[in-house]
C-alpha cells in the first residue's frame, strides 16, 4: 500500500481546496479552514486504507470544516453583552456578501456542489468525482441549492 | 440558461493563497502535535544542492542532486511514515553542520542518526563506516571485518553503495585495498572532492 508523502497532497490540492473554501466560508475564514483541513487529514493519514481519490477524501474533510465554520458564525452574537461595539461578522463572500452568506447556509452537500459548480467552474462529472456521488446526484445538489437560494433571495425583496 | 443568480455566483474573485505561509504553519503545528514524522529541506553545497530529510529520531536521509527525490520521499513514506512535509527549518542543524564541514570549520558531525532505512548487515557496515575518523580511510574488507564478516566485502560494497546518509556517514572514506577509489553513489568526482577536502588526496 503506497500512500504518497503528505507534502504531495498539499502540493496537488491546497490551491483548489482554498478556492473551494473561499466560496464556502469567505476569504477570511478560508485560510483557517484550509489549515484545519490539512491538520485533520495529517492526523488520520497513516490509517487510510487506500490512496484512491485522495482529493475526494480531502474534500470531505474540507466540507466538514466549512460546516463547522458556518455554525460557529451562526452562534456568534451580533453584539457583545455590554451592547458596546458590535462584533464585526466575518465577511461571507468576496463580492456579493448577502448572497454568499446564503450559500454558506445551504445544507453541506448543496453548498459544496454549488461552490464547485460556480466558483470552481467544474463540470458535473468533475463534481461527481470530488464528492464521490453520481453525476446525476451532483446535478440534483446544484439545482436544489439554486432553488433554495432563489427562494431566499426573493423572500428578501 | 444562465439567470441573474447564476451570474452573481460565477466570477467570484478568489484571493491568492499564501502557500508558503500555509506550509510553514502546517509544519509548525504538525511538529508541535508530534505529527511531523519526516521533515525535509535543501542545503546548497559545493557538491550541489543536497536534500536533507530528518525525523524526530535524527537524520534519516541525505541525497545528492539527481538521485530522484520523489522516489526517496516515497520510500520514506513506505518505510517510515507518510506524514512527510517540506519543513526546511527542521533541517537547520544539519545545514549548519554541513556548511561548517565544507568550510573547513568542522571535522566531525554531531548529529543523531535515524537508521531506519538500513537493515541487517548493511546497518553494521554503515555503523562501522561512521566510526572512520576525518582524514583516515579504510577498505571494503576492513569495514566488512568491523561489521563482523571479513569475507563479506562485496556485500559491504553494496551496503556502502546504498548508504542513505552520505557525507555524514562517510562512505567516501572506504577505498579499494589496492589504492583505487572504488565507487561512489554521488559519482567519483564527489568522492575525490571529499577526500581532498579531508586532506587524504592532494588537491
Amino acid at each position: 500500500m503506497h500512500l504518497p508523502p503528505f507534502e504531495q497532497l498539499v502540493e496537488d490540492h491546497a490551491r483548489e481546496l482554498h478556492r473551494f473554501l473561499v466560496g464556502s466560508v469567505g476569504p477570511i475564514e478560508a485560510e483557517d479552514c484550509l489549515q484545519e483541513t490539512f491538520m485533520s487529514a495529517l492526523r488520520a493519514y497513516p490509517r487510510l486504507r487506500h490512496a484512491d481519490n485522495l482529493r475526494a477524501w480531502l474534500y470531505t474533510i474540507a466540507q466538514r470544516k466549512a460546516t463547522d465554520a458556518v455554525r460557529r458564525r451562526a452562534r456568534r452574537p451580533a453584539r457583545d453583552l455590554d451592547g458596546l461595539d458590535p462584533v464585526a461578522p466575518p465577511v461571507a463572500g468576496p463580492t456579493d456578501d448577502a448572497l454568499w452568506q446564503r450559500v454558506g447556509g445551504l445544507p453541506p452537500k448543496q453548498r459544496t456542489a454549488v461552490v464547485q459548480r460556480f466558483v470552481l467552474d467544474l463540470a458535473y462529472a468533475d463534481i461527481a468525482t470530488r464528492m464521490r456521488i453520481t453525476e446525476e446526484a451532483a446535478r440534483q445538489n446544484v439545482s436544489a441549492g439554486l432553488r433554495r437560494l432563489r427562494r431566499e433571495v426573493s423572500d428578501d425583496r | 440558461m444562465t439567470d441573474e443568480l447564476e451570474r452573481r455566483l460565477t466570477g467570484t474573485p478568489i484571493p491568492p493563497l499564501d502557500t508558503a505561509g500555509l506550509r510553514r504553519r502546517l509544519a509548525t503545528r504538525a511538529a508541535d502535535e508530534g505529527l511531523l514524522d519526516v521533515a525535509y529541506g535543501t542545503v546548497d553545497s559545493p557538491l550541489g544542492t543536497l536534500t536533507v530529510m530528518v525525523t524526530p529520531r535524527g537524520l534519516v536521509r541525505l541525497s545528492y542532486p539527481g538521485e530522484g527525490i520523489v522516489g526517496q520521499l516515497q520510500a520514506l513514506a513506505d518505510h517510515v511514515s507518510p506524514r512527510i512535509l517540506a519543513a526546511p527549518e527542521r533541517t537547520d542543524e544539519v545545514r549548519r553542520q554541513l556548511d561548517a564541514y565544507f568550510e573547513h570549520r568542522r571535522q566531525t558531525f554531531d548529529l543523531r542518526i535515524d537508521w531506519r532505512l538500513v537493515r541487517g548487515f548493511a546497518g553494521e557496515v554503515l555503523r562501522a563506516t561512521a566510526r572512520i575518523p576525518f582524514g583516515s580511510v579504510s577498505s571494503y574488507r576492513e569495514v566488512a571485518t568491523e561489521a563482523g564478516s571479513p569475507n563479506a566485502y562485496r556485500a559491504a560494497g553494496n551496503a556502502l553503495g546504498s548508504n542513505p546518509i552520505p557525507i555524514v556517514v562517510p562512505c567516501h572514506r572506504v577505498l579499494h585495498a589496492g589504492g583505487g577509489l572504488g565507487g561512489y553513489t554521488g559519482g567519483l568526482e564527489r568522492k575525490r572532492y571529499l577526500l581532498e577536502l579531508e586532506g587524504v588526496l592532494e588537491a
